[in-house]
């Protein structure tokens, strides 16, 4: 019965979620890393400003800093973009996430608890939400970041309609 | 009490204060001796003793007081379909609970209360909400009440869930004095003998006594080569060890029992000082652990616990596992899981753990080799190259064993109604999970993985720690036995070509896009 990993066993994988997140993503990501590498970068031109002695080091990192954040913020995005997907059936809820460690999430549709809509306050300046999928198990949220606020709403409508219909016991 | 009609609101037995009474004092009485004494260097005895004497009247009154308020203000009440319990001394509170959503009752009694005839009943919840779970605890009713509550809520649960009796009520497990054996086994005896040889030397250093008792004992030392000395602290510290998880073992497993009692439901009861009875539905159970660390591996014993919706691990509990079956002969460990499970073969005997690939056990030796020579090179860069000679050659083979017996253990494969996952070589743990208690799955692949063609694939359950990892396992293999468990889960986003997967290769990389 149980599997074997090798012989003329068919390969089997993980086909990407149906939907990617929404198209202003990427540049709220990208005004994420923008902002994480701007706010120390003006810090540190303000203390070159103020420390003479020192002005030559600080100025030093800060450009470092700021070389980082601009790389990281044209190079990740689209590239998470593309990692980054969803995708809700009749049945079950699929996520893919993840960077350098990839995840895939799966829960049934009957076993959902609660649907939560959050949003920061740099992803709400881009009209975006973040939806977590909670279930029973302490370790099974999923976890959709960066949809549209119409398709957030939507897609809460369904889940929890069908989570309301299933009626089966979620534990 | 125990005539109290069903629906009426009952308090908490007056007792309780008297108890709480004699605790506070006791702590004050501890607490203030060495104030006094402290005090009594600088003031008159008479003058520091009034002095504490007030503080501590103060304490106590004002504890017991509040305690008195507390236990006159809360009422409990067990109706038809729910619990109810009021209660709060200065905001009033009343909680409730549904039946039907009632996972345990948990009675307790320490050697004080046990002393005034009292239990402390709590019925606990699965439901977690973010914040933690719902226990409403009653401190503290008579022994008689707690067991007229025990029957009363089991009785009313069942009535109100309606569930099948039990398959075999009676005894399923009685405690074993030649268990006992195994208690020096577990991973606590160095943990233990470490801390005793610490408190020692902290004791000796804080009394400033150096010069007697160390200096013989170095003296004695003195006498005898490092390797020696070595030897025979460690055989010190080991014995002290030893006899530590001896007492643990008995106050924690004494009167052991664990019973299926009617409407399928069951109860563990043990402890010497601390006598506790925990009940678990039948109905909430997703499945066994079998724990076998690796003194209780060499020794052919192995422990049970119970996996579980609604057995939430409380932080603030030093027993955090729902254990049904402490160290016990292997044999008698997987007929127990049998029992519980309601299975007539073991799940854990009759499943055939197919292995991970090589892949895996490249990664556990490099992770191992790794972890053995990061504090050699770190000898060698501060110049002792003789320790680090020495630490090479102990450390190595170790960490190489140890990581090869990591590879052997990992295992997967399902088994009836249940699938199985093993890992782990300190702590080996072959994780039996229901296999409609899967809730969810969890793939995840880490750059190494990647490259390596390995993926850890979880399970997540209502149960316990919420995740049952089975870690390393081919992509192809991996998903195929998520596929097979659970098969409407990943089942449609699965994708499958009929070509061989190529030797050598553990099939295709998971991400095909």
């Amino acid at each position: 019965m149980s599997a074997k990993g090798t012989g003329n066993t068919p390969t089997v994988w993980l086909r990407p979620p149906r939907h990617p997140l929404d198209a202003r993503a990427p540049a709220w990501w990208r005004a994420h890393c923008l902002l994480g590498a701007g706010i120390p970068v003006v810090v540190l031109v303000v203390l070159a400003l103020l420390l003479a002695p020192a002005r030559g080091a600080l100025l030093g990192a800060a450009a470092l800093l700021a070389g980082i954040g601009v790389a990281t913020a044209m190079v990740l995005p689209p590239w998470w973009y593309r990692l980054h997907r969803w995708e809700v059936t009749a049945t079950a809820v699929y996520v893919r996430s993840g960077w350098l460690r990839h995840e895939w999430r799966v829960a049934p549709m009957s076993r959902i608890q609660t649907v939560d809509t959050t949003s920061g306050l740099l992803q709400n300046a881009f009209g975006l939400v973040t939806v977590v999928v909670t279930t029973a198990s302490a370790k099974g949220a999923l976890t959709i970041a960066g949809l549209d606020r119409e398709v957030a709403a939507d897609l809460t409508r369904r889940l929890t309609d069908a989570s309301v219909r299933s009626g089966v016991d979620p534990t | 009490m125990s005539e109290t009609p069903d629906g009426a609101w009952t308090a908490l037995d007056r007792r309780t204060v008297a108890m709480t009474a004699v605790l506070h004092t006791g702590v004050a009485a501890g607490a203030g001796g060495p104030v006094v004494l402290g005090l009594a260097a600088y003031r008159p005895i008479g003058s520091a003793l009034a002095w504490v004497l007030s503080v501590v009247v103060l304490l106590v009154g004002s504890g017991v007081l509040h305690d008195a308020v507390r236990c006159r203000r809360t009422r409990y009440r067990i109706g038809p379909v729910m619990v109810e319990l009021r209660a709060g001394v200065l905001v009033r509170s009343v909680r409730s609970v549904a039946l039907e959503q009632v996972r345990s009752v948990d009675i307790t009694a320490g050697p004080l209360l046990r002393a005034f005839g009292l239990v402390v009943v709590r019925i606990g919840t699965g439901q977690r909400c973010g914040v933690g779970e719902t226990t409403l605890e009653l401190r503290s009713v008579t022994r008689a009440e707690g067991d007229r509550l025990h029957e009363v809520l089991l009785d009313r649960i069942r009535s109100a869930g309606g569930w099948p009796p039990g398959a075999a009520d009676g005894r399923l497990a009685g405690c074993d004095p030649r268990w006992v054996r195994y208690a020096p086994l577990s991973c606590r005896t160095p943990l233990l003998g470490g801390a005793a040889a610490g408190a020692v030397w902290g004791g000796v250093e804080w009394f400033g006594m150096p010069g007697s008792l160390l200096d013989r004992a170095r003296a004695l030392l003195a006498g005898l080569p490092v390797a020696g000395t070595v030897a025979m602290l460690v055989t010190a510290a080991l014995v002290v060890g030893a006899a530590g998880s001896l007492l643990a073992f008995t106050e924690k497993w004494w009167n052991f029992r664990l019973d299926r009692e009617p409407g399928a439901t069951l109860r563990v009861r043990r402890g010497l000082l601390a006598a506790r009875s925990i009940s678990l539905e039948e109905r909430t159970l997703r499945g066994v652990e079998l724990v076998e660390p690796w003194g209780l591996r060499w020794a052919g014993a192995a422990r049970v616990d119970a996996v579980g919706a609604g057995l939430v691990t409380r932080s603030d509990e030093i027993d955090v596992h729902h254990t049904l079956l402490p160290a016990a002969p292997r044999a008698l460990a997987d007929r127990v899981a049998a029992v519980v499970l309601g299975e007539a073969v073991p799940p854990t005997v009759s499943v055939r753990l197919a292995p991970h690939p090589p892949a895996a056990r490249a990664r556990r030796l490099r992770r191992g080799l790794a972890a053995a020579l990061l504090p050699v090179l770190g000898c060698l860069a501060s110049g002792l190259v003789l320790v680090a000679a020495v630490l090479a050659a102990v450390a190595v083979p170790v960490a190489l064993a140890v990581a090869l017996d990591m590879y052997r253990n990992l295992g997967h494969g399902i088994s009836g109604r249940y699938l199985v996952t093993r890992s782990g070589s300190a702590r080996r743990s072959t994780v039996v999970l229901r296999r409609d208690g899967v809730i969810g799955w969890t793939v995840t692949q880490s750059v190494f993985q990647r490259r390596a063609g390995l993926i850890t694939i979880t399970a997540t359950t209502a149960a316990g720690a919420g995740a049952f990892s089975a870690p390393d396992v081919g992509e192809s293999a991996g998903l195929r036995f998520a596929e097979e468990s659970v098969p409407e889960l990943f089942g449609p986003f699965l994708e499958r070509d009929r070509v061989p997967a190529l030797p050598g290769r553990n099939g295709e990389p998971a991400r095909a896009g």
